[in-house]
C-alpha cells in the first residue's frame, strides 16, 4: 500500500527566506495526522503544497501517489479541502452551498445527512451570512467531505468554535477516521492534537523537527514525573527524607523530579507516617503534558535560531 | 442516490455530459446569488435605465437624414448605443467585478480545490451575464417605446442579426472580463482598473455621440475592440440604412460585424484560458 502522503526534501523559498528547509514525511492510510507549529513556521505552506495550491522549489512530493503540481480533477475528486476563512457564500444556505458542492463530485455524501453531521441541521435554511463564526467553520467542514474523499485536509478546523462545537466537529472527524479515511489536520490546540491524532509532527522554522505519537512525542513517555507536596501540619519545618530525586521546596511546596515516582511516592508516605501524617497534603504526581513538551521544543528551536543568527 | 459508484478511473472530468450539467448547475447558482443581493440588482439595473432617460430626455430632437429620407429621433439613434453599453456592463464591468472580489476574498481558491472544470465556471459567469444583458436590454427597449417612441424592427432578419450580436457580445465580453481580472491587483481597486477602458470606448465607439463626430484615428483604435463592432450591429437592427451612409461610410457591414465579433469570441475565450487564476496568491 503506497502512502497517502508523501514528502521528501520538500522545500520552499521566497525570496531568501527558507519557509520550508526539506520536510520528509510518510502518512499512511487510514492515518489521522496533526502538524502542530507555531505561526510562521512553515505549517501552513507545506499543507498547501500538499494541497496542489502552491509550487514547491524543491524536493519530492505525492499525495493519493499523485504529485500535487500535476494533480487533475480525477485527483481533486477524491481529496477534501477544509480551508481556513475563505470567501463564503453568503446568501446562499448551508444546504444550498452543500448540495451545489456535492455536485462536482463523481460519488457525493447526502448533503443533507453532512449537514446534520456537522450540526447544522436547525439552521440548514438560513443564510450564510447570517451564521456565526463557528457555524460557518462547520459549513466549511460539510463543503470539504460532501465529496466522499479518501483524504481530507483540515486547516485549524475548530478555531473559533465554543467548547460544545468543538466536540461536535471532533466527533465527525473521528466518524471519518473510523471509515478509514486518511486526515491531516493543523491546529494550534494540543488537546486537539491529543484527542484526534494517531501522530503528531511538529514544525518549527520551516523544519518537522518531531514525529510521534501523542504519547511519545518529545521522549514524552520517558520524561520524568513531578511529585509535589505540600508541607502543612504535621510535616511543617521537618527535614525532607533523602530521595536520591532532585527536590527543590519553595513556599511550603515541595516538587520532586524523578524517574521513579511510585518508589518516590512510597518513600514518601512511610516518611509522613512517621510523622504523624498519615495522607501527604495536596499530593500529585505529573507527565509534562503535550503542552510543555511542544513549548519546550518551541522554545530549543528559537534558542537554535538565536545561536545560528549570532554566528551569521 | 441510484448510481452506481463509479471508480475513479471511469470519473471524466471533462465529459461533455458532465460540463454541460455543471454549467448549468452554475449559472442557476450564480442567478440565485445574485438576486439574493437586492442592492446589487437595483444597481446593475438601474445605470443603464437611467441613461435611457437622461439621453432621451436631454437629447429630444431628430437627426436629419438626405432629402426625402425620414427623420431619426434622437433616442431612437441612442438606443442601440445605450444596448451595447448596458451589454458590456453587465458582462465585461460587472463580471471582472465581481470576479476579482472572488478571487481575493478566496471564494475562487474553495472552487478550485473541487473537481470542478474551469469550464464550467466560465459558463456559469456567461450564464449570469445572459441573463443580466437580457434583462437590461428587455427594460431599455421597455422604457424607449412606452416613453420616447422607440419603434422596434418588423425585418425578421434585423432581429435575428439583434440575437447574434447580443449572443456573441455578451459571450466575447463575458470572457474578456474574466480574463481582464489578471489586471486587477485587489478588490479594493476593481472598480478603478476596470472602469477607465470602458468608459473611454464607450466614447470613441460612439454610444454617447454619433459615430461620424469621432476623430478618425480614434476610430481606428474603436475598431480594434468589440464595443464599436455591438453599436454598429444594433444600429443597423434599429436605423435606417441612409444613417450607416452618415456614420460608417456607406454600409452597415452586418457579416463583418458578426464575423469580428466572432473572432473575438474566440481570442476572448483562449485569453480567458491563459489569463485567469484560480488563485492570486499562487506562486507558480
Amino acid at each position: 500500500m503506497t502512502a497517502a502522503v508523501s514528502a521528501r526534501g520538500v522545500r520552499k523559498r521566497y525570496g531568501d527566506f527558507e519557509a520550508l528547509r526539506g520536510v520528509d514525511l510518510e502518512i499512511e492510510p487510514g492515518e489521522v495526522f496533526a502538524l502542530l507549529g507555531p505561526n510562521g513556521a512553515g505549517k501552513t505552506t507545506f499543507v498547501e503544497i500538499l494541497e496542489g495550491f502552491r509550487a514547491r522549489s524543491g524536493g519530492e512530493a505525492t499525495v493519493l501517489g499523485v504529485d500535487p503540481e500535476r494533480g487533475d480533477l480525477v485527483w481533486r475528486s477524491r481529496l477534501g479541502i477544509v480551508l481556513q476563512s475563505a470567501g463564503f457564500f453568503e446568501q446562499l444556505t448551508p444546504d444550498e452551498v452543500v448540495s451545489h458542492f456535492a455536485t462536482f463530485y463523481p460519488n457525493p455524501l447526502d448533503p443533507r445527512r453532512v449537514v446534520d453531521m456537522v450540526g447544522l441541521a436547525d439552521k440548514r435554511s438560513s443564510r450564510c451570512k447570517d451564521l456565526s463564526g463557528g457555524q460557518k467553520r462547520r459549513v466549511d467542514l460539510a463543503m470539504g467531505i460532501v465529496g466522499d474523499p479518501e483524504l481530507v485536509f483540515l486547516d485549524e478546523p475548530t478555531t473559533g468554535l465554543d467548547p460544545q462545537g468543538r466536540r461536535q466537529l471532533w466527533d465527525v472527524v473521528r466518524e471519518f477516521a473510523r471509515l478509514g479515511k486518511t486526515i491531516v489536520l493543523t491546529t494550534h490546540y494540543l488537546d486537539e492534537a491529543e484527542q484526534l491524532a494517531d501522530r503528531v509532527g511538529v514544525i518549527i522554522n520551516g523544519q518537522l523537527v518531531e514525529v510521534g505519537t501523542p504519547r511519545e512525542i518529545g521522549g514524552r513517555e520517558r520524561a520524568l514525573a513531578r511529585v509535589t507536596f505540600a508541607l502543612t501540619g504535621n510535616l511543617a519545618g521537618r527535614p525532607l527524607p533523602e530521595t536520591g530525586a532532585e527536590t527543590v521546596s519553595k513556599n511550603g511546596r515541595v516538587t520532586i523530579t524523578t524517574a521513579t515516582p511510585t518508589a518516590v511516592v512510597t518513600a514518601l508516605a512511610r516518611w509522613a507516617e512517621a510523622n504523624g501524617e498519615p495522607e501527604l497534603p495536596a499530593l500529585a504526581v505529573s507527565r509534562p503534558s503535550l503542552e510543555d513538551i511542544y513549548l519546550a521544543m518551541v522554545e530549543a528551536a528559537d534558542g537554535q535560531a538565536d545561536h545560528k543568527g549570532s554566528d551569521a | 442516490m441510484t448510481a452506481l459508484p463509479a471508480s475513479p478511473a471511469e470519473f471524466r472530468p471533462n465529459a461533455p455530459g458532465r460540463l454541460i450539467r455543471l454549467s448549468f448547475e452554475r449559472t442557476r447558482i450564480e442567478i440565485k446569488t445574485f438576486f439574493r443581493a437586492p442592492d446589487q440588482v437595483f444597481f446593475t439595473f438601474l445605470l443603464p435605465v437611467l441613461f435611457v432617460v437622461i439621453f432621451s430626455t436631454i437629447f429630444s430632437g431628430e437627426i436629419e437624414g438626405p432629402p426625402g429620407a425620414k427623420k431619426v429621433e434622437f433616442s431612437q439613434y441612442f438606443v442601440p448605443g445605450m444596448i451595447a453599453s448596458g451589454i458590456v456592463s453587465a458582462t465585461f464591468a460587472s463580471l471582472a467585478m465581481t470576479i476579482a472580489v472572488e478571487q481575493h476574498d478566496g471564494l475562487l481558491r474553495r472552487l478550485s480545490g473541487t473537481p470542478l472544470p474551469r469550464s464550467a465556471y466560465f459558463a456559469g459567469k456567461v450564464g449570469l451575464a445572459l441573463f443580466t444583458a437580457f434583462v437590461i436590454v428587455v427594460l431599455i427597449l421597455a422604457i424607449g417605446v412606452v416613453f420616447y417612441g422607440v419603434s422596434l424592427p418588423t425585418d425578421p432578419k434585423k432581429w435575428g442579426v439583434f440575437a447574434a450580436v447580443f449572443f456573441l457580445g455578451v459571450s466575447a465580453c463575458s470572457l474578456l472580463g474574466i480574463a481582464y481580472t489578471r489586471l486587477i491587483r485587489s478588490s479594493s481597486s476593481a472598480a478603478a482598473i476596470v472602469q477607465p477602458p470602458y468608459l473611454v470606448l464607450q466614447f470613441i465607439s460612439g454610444v454617447f455621440l454619433q459615430y461620424s463626430q469621432v476623430p478618425p484615428f480614434l476610430k481606428v483604435v474603436a475598431a480594434i475592440f468589440p464595443l464599436k463592432w455591438m453599436v454598429q450591429g444594433l444600429r443597423y437592427v434599429f436605423l435606417p440604412d441612409w444613417v450607416a451612409v452618415d456614420d460608417y461610410g456607406g454600409e452597415w457591414q452586418v457579416e463583418r460585424v458578426l464575423l469580428v465579433l466572432g473572432i473575438w469570441l474566440a481570442v476572448s475565450f483562449v485569453l480567458a484560458r491563459v489569463f485567469f487564476r484560480w488563485n492570486r496568491g499562487y506562486s507558480g
